[in-house]
């Protein structure tokens, strides 16, 4: 077996987790390489569509961000934000939007925009986007983190976007009747959410990570009672990855 | 003489008459793509002060005019401009050094806004954000919420009027932006304005702004912009100012004609990380340039004949993006 990064084992569990007929909303970054990655090797009867309007893009090459005129080619419909940000709460469709983070709380809600005081942050970043849109209408959220303690908190220095919120039924009782977090994919495994209480656990470690470094990279408990351990990635995974997807390596570390 | 005689101007004429100090504008565009740069780099040119920004997920003109110190308060989605500014630079410095007031809102929120500014109605009814920070932190200080163009609340939860269960929703108060600038890639001798590829949210913007100032990669005659009409995106009665300006939208990207400069771009993000060699970047790239004609002169025949769009794709193909 060939050696592989973190990055690119998120991107492959990720993928693994798209299925044909999903409908998906991909963001910035490593969302972006997952999504393309889905589209060459897991899923290719999955539609991707970007919070810009762009609509089943052929994604022949890799958009870098999801303004990139690359989610504008070989679509079906090219529209605007309106357009595209409607369809993810759509009533008769199941979307899936994949999101990358800055820190996540137990119930997967994440934060995208400061750390610090929000009005004199000791760190600034980007900001909502669309994320806190896909978090509240989508009707399931794949997010993606580095797994470290600084992320993984207690409590979030920004709610930007609403996962779980604090556990049972308390989403639904905000005003979303649907969606929420499916899982979390990390350099160190993929959490995913129990019922009814919706609270994080770990679902699979990848391949030679041990449980202890995933937990001392926790901020908080986790259930790792069902744990397996990933599938490492092929070589054909590898190669499509590293050749068709991401050859200029511009997400892929 | 064409019917756009009276609105066909420069970039500078078009920012000296229509923009002053702390008008309120919405900029076009999305972070790294057909951002209006050759108007925001005059406005910059111009040392323009006190600008309300009002924009969703913005890059490029947004990171510029802060870096300018022409911006005073901003409305925003989104500030990055992916590999090559995970988050926007100057837009950063000026958020954690307390430079600018700054007011969050999401993507489908500030669209919403301004479609809402378009439609005419006062707020406009969402169920994205509800118990987020988004909607519970307001940025900007009470003390200016009583001004012109400052909502007096950045949202409302309100119930559904019509239903007769609980169901709450945000109310985004509309915007109606003094100036919206929008880079398209045709505008018709008669004023018809055609964007291709993806509008983003610049035909709500432009139909919420009192003033509507397009710059444009080529002028076509009428004949040919009213061939296909299904493809135009405003009619000419609703534009103000027309400004012919190729490669209006460097270093981001226009579909159909180029793609975002990497080279520029990395030579930006070295340059607005620390104080002294923005200043440089400023005066070597803005201020020391008197026009839109001679920055593209600056920038090399050879350089933006790399980013040249593949007529089928778009884009460049294999152009080097790191």
């Amino acid at each position: 077996m060939t050696g592989y990064t973190d990055t690119e084992m998120m991107a492959l569990a990720a993928g693994r987790l798209i299925k044909d007929g999903d409908i998906v909303f991909a963001g910035t970054g490593v969302s972006m390489l997952a999504a393309t990655t889905a589209k060459r090797i897991y899923a290719p009867g999955a539609v991707f569509f970007f919070e810009t309007g762009g609509i089943d893009p052929d994604l022949r090459e890799l958009p870098m961000t999801v303004g990139d005129p690359r989610v504008m080619s070989g679509t079906s419909i090219n529209t605007g934000l309106i357009d595209a940000l409607s369809l993810l709460g759509h009533r008769k469709l199941r979307t899936i939007a994949l999101l990358g983070t800055a820190q996540i709380d137990r119930y997967g809600n994440l934060n995208t925009t400061s750390l610090g005081d929000y009005h004199r942050p000791a760190t600034r970043f980007p900001g909502s986007g669309g994320a806190c849109d896909a978090a509240s209408c989508a009707s399931g959220v794949i997010s993606f983190v580095k797994h470290e303690k600084r992320r993984f908190v207690e409590k979030l220095d920004y709610l930007t976007s609403v996962g779980w919120y604090r556990g049972g039924d308390s989403r639904r009782r905000l005003g979303l009747p649907r969606g929420g977090p499916i899982a979390v994919v990390t350099n160190l495994g993929v959490m995913k959410f129990d019922d009814p209480t919706k609270e994080m656990y770990l679902a699979c470690r990848y391949p030679g990570v041990p449980v202890e470094t995933i937990l001392e990279n926790t901020g908080f408990p986790v259930d790792v009672s069902r744990t397996v351990e990933a599938e490492p990635p092929s070589a054909e995974e590898l190669r499509i990855l590293r050749k068709e997807v991401d050859p200029q390596h511009l997400i892929l570390q | 003489m064409s019917d756009i005689d009276d609105k066909l101007m420069s970039p500078a004429d078009a920012v000296r008459r229509f923009i002053g100090n702390g008008s309120q504008v919405a900029i076009g565009g999305f972070t790294i793509n057909r951002n209006p740069m050759a108007l925001a780099c005059e406005i910059a040119r111009q040392g323009v002060k006190d600008l309300h920004l009002v924009c969703h997920s913005h890059g490029q003109a947004l990171d510029l005019l802060i870096g300018a110190g022409c911006v005073s308060r901003l409305e925003l989605a989104y500030g990055g401009n992916g590999r090559y500014a995970p988050t926007c630079i100057r837009f950063r410095d000026a958020v954690e050094n307390n430079k600018i007031l700054f007011e969050d809102y999401s993507n489908y929120q500030m669209s919403l806004r301004f479609l809402a500014g378009a439609l005419g109605v006062p707020y406009i009814p969402s169920k994205s954000g509800l118990g987020s920070d988004v909607i519970r932190l307001e940025g900007f200080p009470p003390g200016i919420r009583k001004e012109r163009n400052v909502a007096s609340k950045k949202v409302v939860i309100a119930q559904n009027p019509f239903s007769n269960d609980d169901d709450p929703v945000v109310l985004l108060p509309a915007l109606t932006p003094d100036v919206a600038l929008v880079h398209a890639q045709y505008v018709g001798d008669d004023g018809t304005v055609r964007i291709t590829g993806l509008s983003f949210a610049d035909i709500e913007q432009a139909k919420s702004a009192d003033v509507v100032i397009v710059s444009c990669e080529e002028i076509v005659p009428r004949s040919i912009i009213r061939r296909d009409p299904d493809a135009n995106s405003l009619p000419p009665f609703l534009v103000d100012a027309i400004v012919h300006a190729p490669h209006g939208a460097h270093p981001t990207a226009c579909y159909g004609f180029y793609d975002y400069d990497p080279g520029h771009l990395n030579l930006y993000r070295a340059a607005a990380g620390d104080d002294e060699t923005w200043r440089a970047y400023l005066d070597k790239w803005i201020y020391g340039v008197p026009s839109h004609e001679a920055y593209l002169e600056k920038i090399g025949d050879t350089a933006l004949r790399a980013l040249r769009a593949d007529p089928e794709r778009g884009y460049a193909v294999g152009l080097d993006r790191k």
